[in-house]
């Protein structure tokens, strides 16, 4: 009997130092492009501070606004900048403004099938907005065909596919075609989902990439990230300078670096078309919200000390994930607007 | 979506004979109470759900009106939003389904209950019991894998050389589109009527079908015009179950049916259902509007499922009344 009380007495203090441990627990929602990544670095994160328990559920960037701005989870995550519109809503709500923090880097990446053809195609930004515009129906067409000499296009129909599900993949795709095409800015617009003039909706990136190997003489687009990891080839597009670029890490950190010196003070700015003869153009931050004030000091403090590590020791674990690094003068800006959680 | 409504259970004979206290003590009457609200909580329900999609799409209603129901734009960023197409989309591929599905699954279900060997019976029912198990995302990866590639390689150019001259099979054949989801539906919703219905034709009397072959009927005339007239009301149910199923499913139309919402009388067109539409914008709609109209969207969908249900009651109602199981036999 003694015995049992003992053991239970054990029990119960382990226990409680267990809970007083864990007591710190931050919950935060939004984008699933940077999961993969989020979910290691509050994995390695919590290995370094026992007592920060971090809790993220990918829920798309819609979601993670709307629950940041409800005030149900203490930080939020987006793979799209929030408008000026959801700015204001927020500050409405709770007297302060919420701040943007890009992590890492990711990009898109145009995937097709075409019978025949193996070589890697290039592609211009005339031809990706004809492409999805309905304008551009054949691989033949001169516009594809100027900018791969040498490579034999059938003359079939063209299959069009899209992302079916809202997600921040097709935000930056259709940015980077609203900043290359007038017609698909006033037509269309950029968004996490759009009124598609063309093709079939695939839903993720494995609906995109599974009904592109499916339909022969098709194209669609994935995330760098699903290609890599999957083994999809994929084609290079022209950037701002005029060179056809491959997407890899250091293309699109390029982009970045690009784009950085002309980065505005709240880190909202898109990088799709980015300077630089190495850009990679269709790239993109992603970013975490995070409110500006925080009343709980311990969990603003843990907040901000993941924040500062993640934004640089945890910069040497994103690229076994296949993300890009952020340029160094982004992450000196950041750690320095970090200063302004309060 | 059940089709059965519960109803509050009667107490039976034994009311009124007894008081109130002494029903209490013996138990009858808080069993009829803890029963009456679980039936009650279904109501409840339905009631809270209601009133949860109506009240939180009040933005869009407001705004597109009845316009919701004849537009078939659907642009987020523009802010336009109209559902014909999905309504179109859903009711299609529901159509489809049904049109293999029913005579399929009655006739499997007439096989199994009437004319095959019990053991066989039983051993088939394990199996269909066990294909209703199944997540519908495990259908829409047959569907993906296997369905798609068969429609485009075969099926639909089949379809176009022998029936192109009638619009529903016209124009590009992607493998995706209304057909493929009414197929794939119709693989789904196939084990539901075979199984409700063979359960409702074994539960016919014996003496029904003893007086038919005793009048100098068949075997098969016993069972097509006595059998089967006498469980017409089960059969319509078993029907109206796998409509409801093909109207919501989600996961597995998503998957298969091109998500283009367009309106197109040949059925290798891609499209959209509704249920599918909500599952793949849902998460990342920002801005209030947009979020409404998908909200309404979940309302349509409530209201179109209520109205077929209803419909369905009119029609069970209607053919009992002409006599089913009394004047037979």
């Amino acid at each position: 009997m003694k015995r049992i009380g003992t053991v239970l007495a054990v029990a119960l203090s382990l226990l409680l130092c267990v809970w007083a441990q864990g007591a710190l627990s931050i919950t935060g929602a939004g984008a699933t492009f940077p999961n993969p990544i989020y979910t290691k670095w509050f994995d390695e994160y919590h290995k370094l501070k026992g007592n920060v328990e971090i809790n993220y559920q990918s829920v798309g960037s819609g979601a993670g606004i709307r629950q940041v701005t409800d005030g149900t989870v203490d930080f939020g995550a987006t793979d799209g900048p929030m408008n000026d519109e959801q700015l204001k809503a927020y500050q409405e709500k709770h007297g302060f403004p919420i701040l943007h923090f890009p992590t890492v880097l990711g990009a898109v990446v145009p995937t097709y099938n075409i019978p025949g053809v193996t070589a890697s195609l290039n592609f211009t930004p005339e031809a990706l907005a004809g492409i999805y515009l309905g304008k551009i129906t054949k691989w033949n067409d001169p516009a594809i065909a100027g900018a791969n000499a040498g490579v034999n296009l059938p003359g079939n129909d063209m299959v069009v596919v899209h992302r079916s599900d809202g997600s921040g993949t097709s935000y930056v795709w259709t940015d980077y075609l609203s900043k290359v095409s007038d017609e698909w800015k006033s037509k269309v617009g950029k968004g996490t989902s759009v009124n598609w003039p063309v093709g079939l909706g695939g839903k993720g990136n494995e609906g995109v990439s599974g009904l592109v190997k499916e339909q022969p003489n098709s194209i669609g687009y994935v995330e760098l990230i699903y290609a890599a990891a999957n083994n999809i080839a994929y084609g290079n597009v022209k950037n701002a300078a005029g060179k056809f670029v491959k997407a890899n890490l250091s293309s699109v950190s390029a982009a970045a670096s690009g784009a950085a010196k002309e980065i505005p003070d709240d880190f909202r700015v898109s990088i799709t078309n980015a300077p630089g003869a190495q850009s990679y153009p269709i790239s993109t931050f992603t970013w975490l919200l995070i409110p500006e004030k925080i009343p709980d000091a311990a969990k603003r403090d843990a907040l901000k000390g993941f924040t500062k590590w993640a934004l640089t020791d945890g910069q040497n674990l994103v690229e076994s994930l296949q993300y890009a690094k952020l340029p160094k003068p982004v992450v000196a800006k950041e750690l320095k607007a970090l200063n302004q959680i309060q | 979506m059940a089709t059965s409504i519960t109803s509050v259970p009667d107490a039976g004979p034994v009311v009124g004979s007894r008081s109130f206290l002494q029903r209490l003590r013996e138990g009858d009457e808080i069993a009829r109470l803890i029963t009456f609200l679980f039936a009650a909580s279904v109501v409840l329900v339905t009631i809270l759900l209601v009133y949860a999609l109506w009240h939180d799409s009040v933005l869009a209603r407001h705004k597109f009106g009845m316009a919701f129901f004849r537009t078939s734009l659907w642009d987020p960023i523009a802010e336009q939003f109209g559902a014909l197409p999905f309504i179109y989309g859903t009711l299609v591929t529901a159509a489809v389904a049904l049109f293999i599905a029913v005579p399929l699954g009655i006739g499997a279900a007439i096989f199994l209950a009437e004319l095959a060997p019990a053991r066989l019976s039983d051993t088939l029912e394990f199996f269909i019991d066990l294909l209703a198990a199944v997540p519908s995302v495990i259908y829409g990866v047959l569907g993906i894998f296997i369905v798609v590639p068969l429609m485009r390689l075969y099926i639909q150019p089949a379809l176009k050389s022998t029936l192109g001259f009638l619009p529903m099979f016209k124009g590009p054949a992607y493998g995706v589109g209304f057909l493929t989801a009414g197929v794939v539906l119709a693989i789904m919703v196939i084990p539901f009527i075979i199984s409700v219905s063979r359960e409702v034709l074994m539960s016919v009397p014996r003496d029904q079908r003893e007086a038919a072959l005793g009048l100098g009927s068949t075997r098969w005339e016993s069972t097509w015009k006595v059998v089967v007239p006498f469980a017409r009301t089960g059969i319509l149910g078993s029907i109206f179950l796998a409509l409801a199923r093909a109207l919501g499913e989600t996961m597995a139309v998503t998957m298969v049916i091109g998500n283009t919402p367009t309106i197109s009388a040949s059925l290798f067109s891609p499209g959209y259902s509704i249920a599918a539409v909500i599952a793949n914008e849902f998460t990342e709609a920002t801005g209030d509007l947009y979020l409404q109209a998908l909200i309404e969207l979940g309302l349509v969908l409530f209201l179109l499922t209520f109205i077929l249900n209803g419909l369905a009651r009119i029609l069970i109602v209607a053919t009992s009344q002409r006599g089913s199981g009394t004047s037979h036999a």
